[in-house]
């Protein structure tokens, strides 16, 4: 199923306010996980896991060390759910 | 070289009559118990429906995206030290000489808990990474550690009951050792769950008043018939004396020594004659330099069982002898429960606050007393301690034969 990446976003979103309180409003596709939002390694694998069950898709450990920003994040999942 | 002096310069807690020291030091005066009804549909399907939680949840007292990535004992443990850093006034300190002590008897056990279900409802990708850290006995102490930035060493002892008594013990001797010229020190308990609940009663440990549960918790009462399990935590900031004077810190007293001995009798019975006991009384007091002439007050380990209380008073009474007399003995877990791995810590605290008030805690609920109790308690409203030098016991004993004593002394 296809997703669009403004939803894809929006959902992100929530999940990184939701798992490392930074406020959506300062989450954009630019934002670093590590050095912008401060998620560290443990909140990260919350972050995957909620997005996994939240999309349907599945991001496999290999790809996470592959996603620095959230538009990293965005593409993987878009691309996923193709 | 003499021996490094170590006084107490900072409080706090969080328990079942307060979510800070002053509200649950005026509660505890007020003979207020905090024992409750527990509400929760678990609770229903026990033989004991009822504990006593602390009285300000940690999400009134801290952030959400903090509170998910603790466990409740290690919330407990940042809330209390919190209150104890400031109250020491946020000293200045070089990191390398700061410590943390804290302890727990059981650790993140609704954690490893609440995991396992998700683990076997779930599966295994949807239990969380904070797991591990969440559940580990030492994250209280860590967590606390993290956030002072503490590097002189962050230590955990574990000795069930007396858990929180020996950490504050363990502090104690960093300082002695000059290893560190400031630690922060206590225990802390998060264990109202199903399963400990269960396992406890099953012991036969815990009172069954399910009718009257603020009556339930009676120490030294002729017709005690358990413990009620509480929550929360204290903490303490220790420092070397002439550092706490350099710097002008407000010193509460003194904590003047320690004995710590084990029973080799039996994994959860206390020693009926309380050798062990009277040894580490006598160990504190020869730790400390005092005699029992110097003591006007013990906090009591008393937690409501039928044998344990005796056991305790008995074995005070021999090691104290006719000094016992003038010793008011106050058994606070009659107001907050037993807190376990916290309890030594809180009864430190409530120690510190008699010393600076000159004022013994009341023992509620004892309608008769037992008479084989033959130590003097201080019953229904608190009572006035001497003027002048003054010393206090705080005694801790644990599952697994662990007895502690600590001395605490005016300054």
């Amino acid at each position: 199923m296809a997703l669009a990446p403004a939803d894809v976003l929006a959902g992100l979103k929530e999940i990184v306010e939701e798992v490392a309180g930074i406020p959506a409003a300062s989450i954009e596709l630019d934002k670093n996980f590590t050095d912008d939002l401060e998620v560290d390694s443990l909140s990260m694998v919350e972050v995957v896991v909620a997005a996994e069950e939240r999309f349907g898709v599945k991001i496999p450990d290999e790809a996470v060390t592959d996603l620095a920003t959230v538009g990293d994040a965005v593409n993987f999942i878009v691309n996923a759910a193709k | 070289m003499s021996r490094r002096r170590v006084v107490v310069t900072g409080l706090g807690a969080t328990t079942p009559i307060g979510g800070d020291v002053t509200t649950s030091w005026s509660a505890l005066l007020a003979g207020t118990s905090g024992v409750r009804s527990l509400t929760e549909e678990w609770a229903q399907t026990l033989p004991v429906h009822f504990a006593a939680r602390v009285a300000v949840e940690p999400a009134e007292q801290m952030e959400r995206v903090e509170l998910r990535r603790l466990d409740r004992s290690e919330q407990f443990a940042l809330v209390a030290s919190r209150e104890a850093w400031k109250d020491a006034g946020s000293p200045d300190v070089d990191k390398e000489r700061l410590g943390v002590v804290i302890a727990s008897g059981i650790g993140g056990v609704t954690t490893l808990l609440d995991q396992y279900d998700i683990l076997r409802e779930k599966g295994a990708r949807l239990v969380s990474p904070h797991t591990v850290p969440m559940l580990m006995p030492n994250g209280p102490a860590a967590n606390v550690g993290l956030e002072l930035q503490a590097r002189a060493g962050v230590h955990t002892p574990v000795s069930a009951c007396a858990s929180g008594a020996e950490a504050i013990g363990y502090a104690l001797e960093m300082i002695r050792n000059d290893r560190a010229d400031i630690v922060v020190s206590g225990g802390v308990e998060a264990a109202i769950h199903a399963m400990p609940m269960s396992g406890f009663a099953a012991m036969k440990a815990l009172s069954t008043r399910n009718d009257e549960p603020q009556r339930a918790s009676r120490p030294y009462d002729l017709n005690r018939d358990g413990f009620v399990l509480g929550e929360g935590g204290g903490i303490l900031v220790l420092e070397e004396y002439e550092h706490a004077v350099a710097r002008g810190a407000k010193i509460y007293c003194e904590i003047a020594g320690q004995g710590l001995t084990s029973d080799g009798y039996h994994i959860a019975a206390p020693d009926p004659d309380g050798a062990g006991v009277q040894r580490a009384v006598k160990f504190a007091l020869r730790d400390s330099g005092l005699t029992t002439k110097d003591i006007v007050h013990l906090n009591a380990h008393a937690t409501s069982t039928p044998a344990g209380d005796v056991a305790e008073a008995n074995a005070l009474r021999a090691a104290l002898g006719t000094d016992a007399d003038h010793v008011a003995v106050s058994a606070t877990k009659s107001m907050t429960g037993h807190l376990l791995g916290g309890a030594g810590a809180i009864e430190s605290v409530f120690i510190v606050k008699t010393l600076q008030d000159r004022l013994a805690p009341p023992t509620i609920n004892i309608d008769d007393l037992d008479p084989a109790v033959t130590v003097d308690v201080v019953r229904d409203k608190p009572r006035a301690l001497p003027t002048g030098d003054i010393a206090a016991l705080n005694d801790s004993f644990g599952f697994g034969g662990h007895n502690v004593v600590l001395v605490f002394k005016s300054i």
